[in-house]
């Protein structure tokens, strides 16, 4: 090992930390897995889809602009305002704030770079195939067209034949799977990269918001992708989870897409009014008034959005207990809303206001924000829900909340970060004007469809009449919309040139009190060239000195050792570093990963099933071997890192990133099993043609044997962990382990395949199939983790100082044993009980 | 409600303008007031008389006494209506309504989920396969009205309307025991 490099100069430091750093040119940028690459690429491949998305928007209102057009059919209208709506939010809205928050983040925070880049890169590749599959569908004519809603029956098998629909489902669940991963790296990131000294309490306002926000995206999005998978199933294999002829019901889609379908705006919005948070400040020239208050009214909203779902459902006929209940909380949301908007006004009533481009585009966002939010409180009342429920008001309604909460603010940031990503300044020639058309085109265009709601006019309809009254409004929106459309055309040239012609400036354009600035401009790959510590709040920092200090490394790590890409972790309540957390160099890795996901997805859209099961075990394999030299093959003790102090690598460390990242993921397995259980409780409940006509004869050895094997993983898994610390001998324990699983999962097979009925028979057939598959496929992904600890223990990955393999495997055998329980135990136990 | 939302809509941007505007005049009121009287104040006394109000108006849309029932059934891409109370009589495509007297519409469906509703009668209700939602409604004068399906419901969902014929009482018990299968002229 080599000494640490004394950091001579600024400049030979950079030279040293670009070499280790720094992503290749040519081709090694499908390498690329640096945070700030990434981050830009997940938001430009996002304003790209939202530039498509817009071009459907102008082909509807093309549509309706006059009664009677003849411009689109029923069948390419239905796929358009379909793809519209998917676009905007699965393919616009949240792999934008992703991108910003990947960019951002690290640079806030005072790292080199997130957590994991790797899953960063691999879910950047997910995001980008599953939009280029949806895309190809709506090229080639096969888009989904059933709503972005997809309810079901309208969506299953029957009614929706072709692949339209299979389009959706696979297309979207690969998107999710980028959406989780980012979640998970966004978390543990927050939690423990960041620099010494900055405790949560001491956080810029807009970590606080992306932490929030992650959180919900790990429990929000499971039951998506749960409802998608069962959806899929039922599609393609015939298990009638939604058919109510079969003992499914369709309500219960409309459940779990709506339980991540309300946090989702939620999920949109906060991340915006980070950005705010972070914005106005700046140009109220104080830190922001009641940073407690805002922060409490974050995790207020949050609870609140998923208790609120079904208020997309007054209309379904629930019970009216259940409508009061969730009529009131829908209506609660507006206090923490108005909190963090009386925030703001104090915030800029207190400081010395200072206007410029973001605050045009922020004025933008509170006028048309706060009308949406007013026709929201309205919508949540039921009566006039009943009324306004599915017709134009509800489509200006949302787009009031979705473009004012999200594309204002969004396009305030543009204006005030761009200049960090190019180095340049923005000069306002185009800006403004682009501004106002925006704003006029968007109120002419939306204002107007309030009122064409109220005259009665139902939401995706191709086409009207012309008797009806409707004729002028939807004129007039028509024209709105295409000055809206010119409004955007006028700030995609604004940045063009700015990015081409625009002066350069050293740091912090806008005077502001947050770390990103303080890195150099455009960044560098390292980031910051030392870490700072930070003993304030770090929303009131001066960049500008902060900045030239670190570049001349005079803060932690300010040096290259090993050519390790070394960035600090901390304990997450002290913010005392406690670990050197060295990052993986590009790799090729997580783009062959992301192509062989996405043969799986497509050869399942083909159904071409074999080929699926292929590419699965071959992401299964790729996923072992990615993980065969990560960590160090060797104990280092403790380092120094600069100031007098040392940190073991993170690999000794006792909270690693990845025993954190193992945390979150159980969190949303969990939450992933608790819809499936609730979907089985609702179907036992609520479904119409129940009780089922026969249930499981399982006698009694093979639940017992399941149960005894599901117990046995985890207490060979502590063995292994034992023997390891013991310096005794782990192979024996692994073996015990993979002969734990391969008993169960034979056990359980056994029960699937001769104990059940036939899955496509009943909904309690096939959900109690789902239920067990769910245990089988925990099974095999912990073989995966014996497999992989097998390998490493050879290799001497795993070694009693270096243990986390061990512990990981264990919290997921853990998981497994308890969740595989309570499935049995639904299966098997429950039948008995109720049948008697 | 329109014009509360207009008075807290002016509020909103009236502030904005202050506090940029006038900030020295807007930072007397400390920033703790600000949080207070906005976040937690203002909506205390909004909310709450609205959602009373809305629970009052929303149980009276809801059926709990018995009146004449009607049955509503959707399909892909029509409406049937049927009049128990009538002997059976079947109208497709027209719905008939007494005027002056609560209805309760039945509403269900055979194939996709469908949604019965007549804009110029208050309420809407989906038609769900599997289940049995019931609306009330009360038409007003005589005359005709139009309904049409709010739950998008595939290919044909655009032209799936219907017609409301509202007559008075003698008028509605014709209607229904000449069967009248076509919208009248
Ligand atoms: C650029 C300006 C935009 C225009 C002119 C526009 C226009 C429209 C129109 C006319 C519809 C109704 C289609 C129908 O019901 O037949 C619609 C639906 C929708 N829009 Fe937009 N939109 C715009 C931007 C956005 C944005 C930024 C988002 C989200 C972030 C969004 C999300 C949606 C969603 C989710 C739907 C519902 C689709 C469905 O019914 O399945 N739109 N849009
Ligand atoms: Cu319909």
């Amino acid at each position: 090992m080599t000494a640490p490099m004394p950091a001579t100069s600024p400049i030979r430091l950079h030279k040293a930390l670009t070499r280790i750093w720094a992503t290749g040119p040519g081709w090694q940028r499908l390498a690329a897995v640096n945070h700030s690459v990434v981050g830009i690429r997940f938001m430009v491949t996002a304003a790209v889809f939202f530039a498509i998305g817009g071009m459907l928007a102008m082909l509807i209102r093309a549509q309706l602009a006059t009664p009677g057009s003849a411009f689109l059919g029923p069948e390419i209208y239905n796929q358009i305002f379909t793809m519209h709506g998917t676009i905007m939010m699965f393919l616009f809205a949240i792999p934008m704030l992703e991108g910003l928050a990947l960019y951002m983040l690290p640079k806030m925070l005072g790292a080199r770079d997130l957590a994991f880049p790797r899953l960063s890169a691999y879910g950047y590749w997910c995001y980008l195939f599953g939009g280029m599959i949806l895309i190809g569908a709506l090229v080639a004519g096969v888009a989904p067209q059933s709503g972005w809603f997809m309810y079901t029956p309208l969506s299953s098998d029957v009614y929706s034949p072709g692949i339209n629909a299979d389009v959706w489902l696979l297309g979207v669940t690969f998107v999710e799977i980028s959406a989780l991963t980012m979640a998970v790296e966004l978390t543990v990131s927050i939690l423990k990269l960041r620099a010494p000294g900055m405790t949560l309490a001491r956080m810029p306002i807009f970590a606080w918001y992306i932490l929030v926000t992650a959180l919900m995206m790990v429990v929000g999005f499971p039951p998506l992708i749960l409802g998608s998978i069962l959806l899929e199933m039922e599609r393609a294999f015939g298990l009638p989870f939604f058919d109510p002829e079969r003992g499914g019901d369709p309500l219960l889609w409309q459940h779990l897409f709506w339980l991540f379908g309300h946090p989702e705006v939620y999920i949109i919005f906060l991340p915006a009014a980070g950005a705010l948070s972070t914005m106005i400040p700046t140009f109220a020239q104080r830190p922001l008034v009641g940073y407690r208050a805002v922060v409490a009214s974050i995790i207020v909203m949050a609870f609140l959005s998923f208790g609120i779902w079904v208020h997309h459902m007054f209309t379904t006929g629930i019970p009216h207990l259940a409508l009061a209940f969730f009529s009131l909380g829908s209506a609660l949301v507006a206090v923490p809303t108005a909190v963090q908007m009386f925030a703001w006004l104090a915030t800029l009533a207190h400081g010395r206001p200072r206007w410029d481009v973001p605050m045009l585009y922020i004025f933008g966002f509170i006028a048309v924000f706060v009308c949406g939010g007013l026709t929201g409180v309205m919508l949540a009342m039921v009566p006039f829900n009943w009324q306004a429920h599915d017709s134009y008001f509800v489509v200006a309604h949302f787009h009031y909340v979705l473009v004012g909460g999200f594309v204002f603010p969004m396009l305030a940031a543009l204006y005030y970060w761009m200049p960090h990503v190019t180095g340049r300044l923005s000069v306002h020639r185009l800006s403004v004007p682009a501004f106002w058309m925006i704003f006029a085109g968007f109120n002419v265009t939306f204002l107007t469809m309030h009122l064409t709601g109220l005259l009665g006019m139902p939401r995706r309809v191709y086409t009207y009449l012309g008797h009806e009254g409707w004729t002028g409004l939807n004129l007039l929106s028509s024209v709105g919309s295409f000055v809206l459309t010119m409004g955007f055309a006028l700030i995609a040239a604004d940045i063009f040139l700015q990015r081409r012609f625009a002066p350069r400036f050293r740091r912090d354009p806008w005077r502001a009190g947050t770390l990103e600035w303080a890195t150099p401009t455009p960044p560098a790959a390292y980031g910051f060239a030392s870490l700072p510590r930070i003993d304030v709040r770090a929303d009131s920092l001066s960049p500008f000195d902060i900045g030239q200090q670190l570049a001349a490394g005079e803060g932690y790590l300010g040096m290259a050792r090993n050519g390790w890409q070394e960035t600090l972790g901390v304990d997450i309540t002290t913010a005392e570093p406690d670990q050197i957390v060295i990052l993986p160099r590009p790799t090729y890795l997580p783009l062959i990963l992301a192509l062989v996901t996405g043969v799986a997805v497509l050869s399942m859209l083909f159904k071409v099933y074999v080929l699926a099961i292929l590419a699965a075990i071959a992401v299964a394999g790729l996923f072992v071997w990615g993980a065969r030299s990560s960590g160090q093959p060797v104990d280092h003790g403790p380092l120094p890192i600069g100031h007098g102090l040392s940190a073991p690598p993170h690999p000794e460390a006792a909270t690693s990133p990845p025993v954190l990242a193992m945390g979150v993921t159980l969190i949303a397995d969990g939450a992933f099993f608790t819809s499936l259980i609730f979907g089985v409780i609702y179907l036992w409940l609520v479904a119409p043609n129940w009780p089922p006509p026969e249930v499981i004869e399982a006698g009694l050895a093979l639940p017992l044997i399941v149960a005894a094997g599901l117990v046995a993983g985890p207490i060979a898994a502590r063995g292994a962990a034992a023997a390891l610390r013991g310096k005794g001998s782990v192979m024996p324990w692994l073996s015990a382990q993979a002969v734990a699983l391969l008993t169960t999962l034979a056990a359980l097979v056994w029960l699937i395949a001769v104990a059940l009925p036939d899955p496509q028979t009943h909904g309690y057939a096939a959900a109690s199939f789902a239920l067990l598959a769910y245990v089988c496929l925990h099974l095999g992904i912990a073989g995966l983790f014996v497999i992989s600890n097998a390998n490493r223990l050879r290799s001497g990955h795993i070694a009693p100082r270096r243990d986390h393999d061990l512990r990981l495997t264990r919290a997921w055998q853990d998981f497994t044993a308890l969740s595989g329980l309570i499935a049995v135990g639904f299966v098997v136990i429950l039948p008995w009980l109720v049948t008697g | 409600m329109i014009a509360g939302s207009t008075a807290l809509f002016a509020l909103m941007v009236g502030l904005f303008a202050l506090v940029i505007w006038r900030p020295h005049w807007a930072a007397q009121v400390s920033g703790r007031s600000w949080i207070i009287w906005g976040g937690l104040v203002l909506p205390a006394l909004v909310l709450p008389p609205l959602v009373v109000v809305s629970l009052i108006a929303g149980e009276r849309l809801m059926p709990s006494d018995a009146v004449p029932r009607i049955e509503a059934e959707a399909r892909q891409w029509h409406w049937t209506f049927r009049y128990p109370d009538h002997g059976g009589a079947e109208t497709e495509g027209i719905l008939h309504l007494p005027s002056g007297q609560p209805v309760d519409i039945v509403i269900t469906s055979l194939d996709v989920i469908h949604s019965f509703w007549v804009p110029r009668l208050a309420g809407k209700m989906d038609a769900v396969p599997g289940r049995v939602n019931v609306l009330r409604v009360m038409a007003g004068a005589p005359g005709p009205l139009e309904g049409l399906c709010a739950e998008f419901c595939g290919l044909d969902h655009t032209t799936m309307r219907f017609d409301v014929q509202v007559h008075d009482p003698e008028g509605f018990a014709a209607a229904l025991t000449t069967p009248v299968f076509a919208p009248p002229p």
